[in-house]
């Protein structure tokens, strides 16, 4: 469409017929006339006239593509920044003048600052001041390290008359006392307490979630200047518009006085969207704010998390339980329950007035719309409110609903005697879609059941989230240590019109490298209250080692593209799962993270 | 501790080819000196205790991690950061190699993978995928752009013949 009106613009301006205008490489030619003019030339003017309907545009047909579909050799616009140092990164920036802040912050969510005695920390040389401020105590400094020993320097005590002292344990108890009860109906279909009723077998288990903190390569950063009628912020920021209101609220400013630089971000997987969850407690678009004010106007401010600030400040993937069961009358499946406990990072955010009432959207997406055809269906869940703040992760629902719908599925399956892809494709009658990457998988994979002899054994898991469609098979073995090694993956991908394929690769073997560093190690624990984790040598990560091999088929479509930065992540848990549990794995054994030295909820 | 008296210091040391001079406490971290005084931003604060190689430099070739490594040690050595390894032709061979295979997603550990990569190269003119899982497991990607690093890694060992 902006091309036929940036041509039309340009029929105009040469008066000449459109007909005769051609397009090339962003020029606009007309060849008899010898005219040339690159496209924004014409921006302007072909902003002023009128859209054209678009059911009377002639598009390329496939074959007539130059770009789309073809694997390009051309380097990513930001490889070569990345490669020399030269890229600037939230973490990079450097203005004249500028201070940084780290901020200590209460050990115990919901804490709050006592008393503090900053002499020690001002004894440091670079040290510039010491401020109480709405999330803590930030130290300023004229550099990192200055911030960094200022703050270990810093005595404070803590009121934590508000503050949450329990262990992870404790408050998972209360998610499985919830769970005894009737939830929030999301979706509901025939009659499945008379399908249990009638079962001649009822297949149970139950699914549990821990914590998971994001650690993006980055920790959290960004520089602030504000001069006490405006605000101007440079940092890797996620939502943009979330955080512009945001600190405009916080400044009492209006937004159009806030102005937000977007640089390179050190990635996210969600930790860089503050929600703005004015329950759960400020996140970074407030540290910022409350740094800039605690400092004063005219001071820039650089504020800067460490490692340690990220592995134990929270916002977190929630913890979650689902008490799965599946009714089974004549051999097949007749109904399926699936009740979900956990907490909702939506309901108390600047997400709240796109929440519909009733069951968090966000919590049982992948639950809810599973895609089994079952008639009888039952998705209930549960909010449970706490002090641990928690947020989006990359794929969101389908973080935990994926492993739980495709593990479950799968010993459904397995006790069904059923083969685990044609057991599968039989109940995906309304999902095409999926049906197509299960065959592609498995075609590629040579599946030929899930136990390949030698010790390995393959699990299968198929899903959908953000409208694309993915299938992976992981082959998998069990060192002699007990720790699971996962060899080879397939994934296939439906993502509609596969625009770049490369891209749409990179994305796969990322997204499934984080997936299965989750499924392995993903665990905060909280004792007394306090995070146990502080570092990535004991939050464990996916290291190279631990890279398995990934094919990557990509299903050809002509419908319209989908995106393919979640959807690496969610079905790698459960294929291994799913692996494991033909090589002998107990159901206690298969609760997330994987990896046998970790403490189970 | 923090309140202990600092002594300040001044010594020099070969940065990227040319000598710099070091002023101040001896004791803080390479890293700080690279990025806040020098403004050689391209090498990465990730994790502060060497546990995911964000910030890995050369010291007189070695793959060091900067953010444990105090000013100090360094004294009289040769320091080579992400902006001066292309001065070397394993360095611009593993930098040519990672833009050509797309390597990069979010970037920030990149710098640390290539000097990792290229301190490898250097030791090991052919090296094996156990070779290479040997010498970066200690650096973290959280895009797990590992699959493309390895294969980074063998296109640049060929390249170099």
């Amino acid at each position: 469409m902006a091309r036929h009106m940036l041509m039309e613009a340009a029929a105009r301006d040469w008066a000449v017929p459109i007909e005769e205008i051609r397009t090339d490489n962003g020029m606009l030619l007309h060849p008899p006339f010898g005219k040339a003019a690159r496209y924004g030339a014409f921006a302007a003017l072909a902003s002023t006239l009128p859209a054209p309907d678009p059911a009377t545009l002639k598009l390329k047909v496939p074959s007539e593509f130059r770009l789309i579909g073809k694997t390009s050799h051309l380097p990513r616009v930001d490889s070569r920044a990345k490669c020399n140092g030269t890229a600037v990164f939230g973490m990079d920036i450097r203005e004249s003048g500028m201070l940084t802040a780290v901020i200590r912050k209460a050990p115990r969510f919901g804490g709050k600052v006592r008393t503090f005695d900053a002499s020690r920390a001002l004894e440091v040389p670079g040290v510039v001041s010491v401020r109480q401020i709405d999330t803590g105590v930030a130290v300023y400094a004229t550099g990192t390290w200055a911030a960094i020993q200022g703050r270990e320097a810093l005595d404070v005590t803590w009121d934590e008359s508000e503050a949450e002292t329990r262990s992870t344990a404790d408050i998972f108890a209360v998610f499985r006392t919830v769970a005894g009860k009737p939830g929030l109906i999301a979706a509901e279909r025939g009659d499945v307490e008379q399908a249990f009723r009638d079962a001649d077998r009822i297949i149970e288990a139950e699914f549990t979630f821990p914590y998971v903190a994001h650690a993006a390569m980055e920790p959290l950063c960004g520089f602030i200047a504000w001069d006490g009628v405006s605000v101007k912020a440079r940092y890797g920021c996620q939502m943009h518009t979330f955080d512009q209101r945001q600190l405009a609220r916080l400044f009492n400013l209006p937004v159009e006085k806030v102005e937000i630089e977007n640089v390179y971000a050190g990635g996210s997987f969600g930790r860089r969207i503050d929600l703005g969850n004015e329950v759960l407690g400020p996140d970074f678009a407030a540290d910022m704010a409350a740094a800039a004010e605690g400092i004063g106007p005219g001071q820039g401010v650089k504020v800067m998390w460490t490692r340690e600030d990220d592995i134990t400040g929270g916002w977190y993937r929630p913890m979650i339980l689902h008490r799965m069961r599946a009714a089974i009358k004549d051999g097949r499946l007749s109904a399926w329950h699936d009740r979900i406990v956990g907490h909702s990072f939506g309901v108390d955010s600047v997400l709240r007035a796109r929440m519909p009432s009733g069951a968090d959207a966000l919590m049982v997406e992948g639950a809810a719309n599973m895609l089994y055809g079952v008639g009888n269906f039952l998705c209930d869940a549960h909010i449970v409110r706490d002090k641990v703040p928690t947020s989006s992760l990359r794929s969101v629902g389908s973080t935990h609903t994926g492993y739980a719908v495709e593990r479950f599925i799968d010993k459904v399956l397995e006790a069904l005697g059923q083969d685990p892809v044609e057991g599968r494709i039989a109940l995906l009658g309304g999902a095409p879609k999926e049906v197509g990457v299960l065959k592609a998988v498995a075609q590629a994979a040579g599946w030929s059941g899930p136990m390949v002899g030698n010790g390995r054994a393959r699990g299968i898991a198929v899903g959908r989230a953000f409208s694309t469609s993915v299938a992976q098979i992981a082959e998998v073995s069990i060192e002699p240590d007990g720790t699971p090694r996962v060899h080879k993956v397939w994934c296939a991908v439906d993502c509609g019109m596969a625009v770049n394929p490369d891209v749409i690769k990179a994305q796969i073997e990322g997204g499934t490298g984080y997936g299965l560093g989750i499924a392995l190690f993903g665990q905060i624990d909280l004792k007394d209250g306090r995070v146990v984790q502080s570092n990535f040598h004991d939050y464990r990560v996916l290291r190279h080692e631990e890279m398995p091999e990934i094919e990557v088929i990509i299903v050809p479509s002509s419908a319209a593209p989908t995106g393919v930065g979640e959807l690496g992540v969610p079905m790698i848990g459960p294929a291994v799962a799913n692996a494991l549990a033909r090589l002998g794995w107990s159901d206690a054994a298969l609760q997330l993270p994987l990896h046998p030295s970790s403490a189970r909820l | 501790m923090a309140s202990d008296i600092r002594q300040t210091e001044r010594f020099a040391f070969t940065l990227n080819g040319r000598e710099v001079t070091f002023e101040g406490d001896p004791s803080m971290p390479l890293l700080w000196f690279l990025r806040d005084t020098l403004a050689l931003t391209g090498t990465k604060f990730g994790c502060g205790v060497a546990m995911c190689g964000a910030c890995t430099v050369h010291v007189d070739g070695a793959a060091t991690r900067s953010c444990v490594l105090p000013v100090d040690a360094v004294r009289g050595m040769s320091v080579t950061t992400i902006e001066g390894v292309a001065d070397t032709a394993v360095g611009r061979a593993v930098q040519e190699a990672w833009v050509d295979l797309n390597v990069v997603q979010c970037g920030y550990c990149q710098s640390g993978q290539i000097m990792s990569a290229s301190a490898l190269l250097s030791d090991k003119h052919a090296p094996t995928d156990a070779d290479i899982d040997a010498a970066m497991s200690g650096n973290i990607c959280r895009c797990a752009t590992y699959l493309r690093i390895k294969a980074a890694i063998h296109q640049a060992a060929k390249a170099l013949g």
